[in-house]
């Protein structure tokens, strides 16, 4: 049977995320999405020695686009931000259990935020 | 923890007056209301007294005028295809109000690629018909124009016997979707001057699976459903005895309790709109007077509809909203977006509908759950700054 509501994993995250909030002055920052689509999403990276030490979110949208930003935020902690460019879309949805096929394109742009975040963090690093 | 439903537009417990009244026909009283001998008899006049029911409960000049389908989106099909194709030597224009029930739009859609015009008559922002469109919109070849009651999604209840003058003086037909109004404000076909009704059997505490169509005599539509010529031979198909049967119970309940239900929920609905437009930023849709007793809509800004449904869902609440993010097409409401909002407004609405399980004391809960969750998803919100 088609998956057709959340599951318990995504519930869990929407109700509780992790990471929520802003990093004043961060090392990378990634936004993807606009409020007219429904969907926006703001994630902030503190990097040292290419290791993402902290991270944080906001996100304006529906139940999967809080709880892919809560999941991504917790994959993407720790890791090197090589690593971390490599977490996909479907990592994201793998790691919540799945996500209802209408969702998963237009509401799981979390690692999309991400990879935006680590890119700015690699083009200050460059300057 | 208690549950507060509070989505009676979308779905409904069957009242259990109206089940025990019919529950005889799905198992006992089995027979096919075509057949002759007394089982099929005794259905047939179980369809002739509900068909009574629902004449009496919108006043129609005869019961004959009721037709019986299977929903109200069979009903708003039947009314508006079945009026435009057999009327084609009229004219071949048809217009709906811009905050139609989808069943509408994709039945006038399907017209046109059947070489119909399609025409769109806006509304203001509170949702009310513009007349003087209307006026400028309609003409003798517009067959029929459809217009709801009420709005089931921001509860606007529309001036029917002002858009009924404008269409019998211009156009023809005057189609109205009365799912959302009927048993919550009384219904006067005949008063109100209205051509073709829809009426859905759920919506009234009446069993899923029936619908009905008022054809005022002498209004000419054809079937859109062909098979053995029942219902006049405007719905053929074997009837369905149970739901028809309920239904006209639930109507004939709906026409006593009307008044006293409506008085109750209408204080109900105030005191949610006074506490929850409290909240900053939060504001009502739809009008503010002309509204259904038992309907308070809302948005808010910053946040986004699902998520809203969902966090209520937290606290045993249920709600509906018109967020994009819960419709299969992915495209907020089209009626937030007809009474102007943009995009990003649309995408923040909570819409309650009250039911006979809802009573005052819920009030306090609802508006506690309604500001935790706004503080919560706004907490969240790259848009709060």
């Amino acid at each position: 049977m088609a998956q057709i509501g959340y599951s318990k994993k995504v519930m869990e995250h929407f109700m509780n995320p992790r990471n929520v909030g802003v990093i004043k002055n961060p090392d990378g920052y990634g936004k993807i999405g606009n409020p007219v689509c429904g969907d926006l999403m703001e994630i902030f990276i503190k990097v040292k020695d290419d290791i993402i030490t902290d991270i944080k979110f906001k996100t304006f949208g529906c139940g999967s686009a809080i709880a892919t930003s809560s999941m991504v935020t917790e994959l993407a902690k720790g890791k090197h931000v090589d690593e971390a460019m490599k977490i996909t879309r479907g990592d994201v949805a793998d790691e919540l259990e799945g996500l209802p096929p209408h969702k998963m394109h237009c509401s799981n742009l979390a690692a999309d935020a991400l990879h935006e975040a680590i890119k700015d963090y690699k083009n200050k690093k460059r300057k | 923890m208690e549950k507060i439903y509070l989505d009676y537009a979308s779905g409904i417990p069957i009242d259990p007056r109206v089940f025990n009244f019919a529950k005889s026909f799905l198992m006992e009283k089995f027979g096919n209301p075509s057949s002759l001998y007394n089982d099929g008899v005794e259905a047939k006049n179980a369809l002739e007294e509900a068909r009574g029911k629902i004449a009496k409960f919108i006043n129609a000049e005869d019961e004959k005028t009721i037709i019986f389908t299977g929903s109200a989106t069979e009903s708003n099909n039947l009314a508006i295809r079945g009026a435009a194709f057999r009327n084609i030597g009229t004219g071949k224009r048809v217009l709906a109000s811009a905050i139609e029930h989808i069943s509408v739009f994709n039945s006038m859609k399907d017209l046109q690629k059947n070489g119909f015009y399609f025409e769109i008559l806006p509304v203001d922002s509170f949702g009310v018909v513009d007349l003087n469109k209307l006026e400028n919109m309609i003409s003798k070849d517009t067959i029929v124009t459809s217009v709801m009651y009420a709005n089931n999604e921001i509860g606007t209840i529309e001036p029917i016997k002002e858009i009924s003058k404008i269409v019998h003086e211009k156009g023809n037909y005057l189609h109205v979707d009365a799912v959302a109004a009927a048993g919550r404000i009384p219904i006067d076909v005949q008063k109100d001057g209205i051509d073709l009704l829809t009426l859905s059997s759920n919506d009234l505490y009446g069993p899923k699976g029936a619908g009905a169509l008022y054809v005022k005599k002498g209004v000419k539509i054809q079937s859109v459903i062909l098979g053995g010529g029942q219902e006049r031979g405007l719905r053929s198909g074997t009837e369905n005895v149970f739901a028809i049967a309920g239904m006209g119970e639930a109507a004939n309940i709906a026409m006593k309790e009307m008044k006293n239900e409506s008085t109750r929920l209408l204080k109900i609905r105030d005191k949610l709109i006074s506490e929850i437009t409290k909240i900053h930023q939060t504001y009502l849709t739809g009008h503010k007077t002309k509204r259904l007793p038992h309907h308070a809509s809302f948005r808010f800004s910053s946040i986004e509809g699902e998520s809203i449904l969902l966090n209520m869902d937290m606290y045993g609440i249920q709600i509906a909203t018109g967020s994009a993010c819960s419709h299969k097409t992915l495209e907020p409401s089209h009626v937030l977006l007809a009474i102007g909002l943009k995009h990003e407004e649309a995408h923040g609405s909570m819409v309650i509908t009250l039911g006979r399980s809802n009573n005052i004391d819920q009030v306090p809960m609802i508006v506690k759950a309604v500001k935790e969750t706004v503080n919560r998803l706004r907490k969240l919100s790259p848009l709060v700054k």
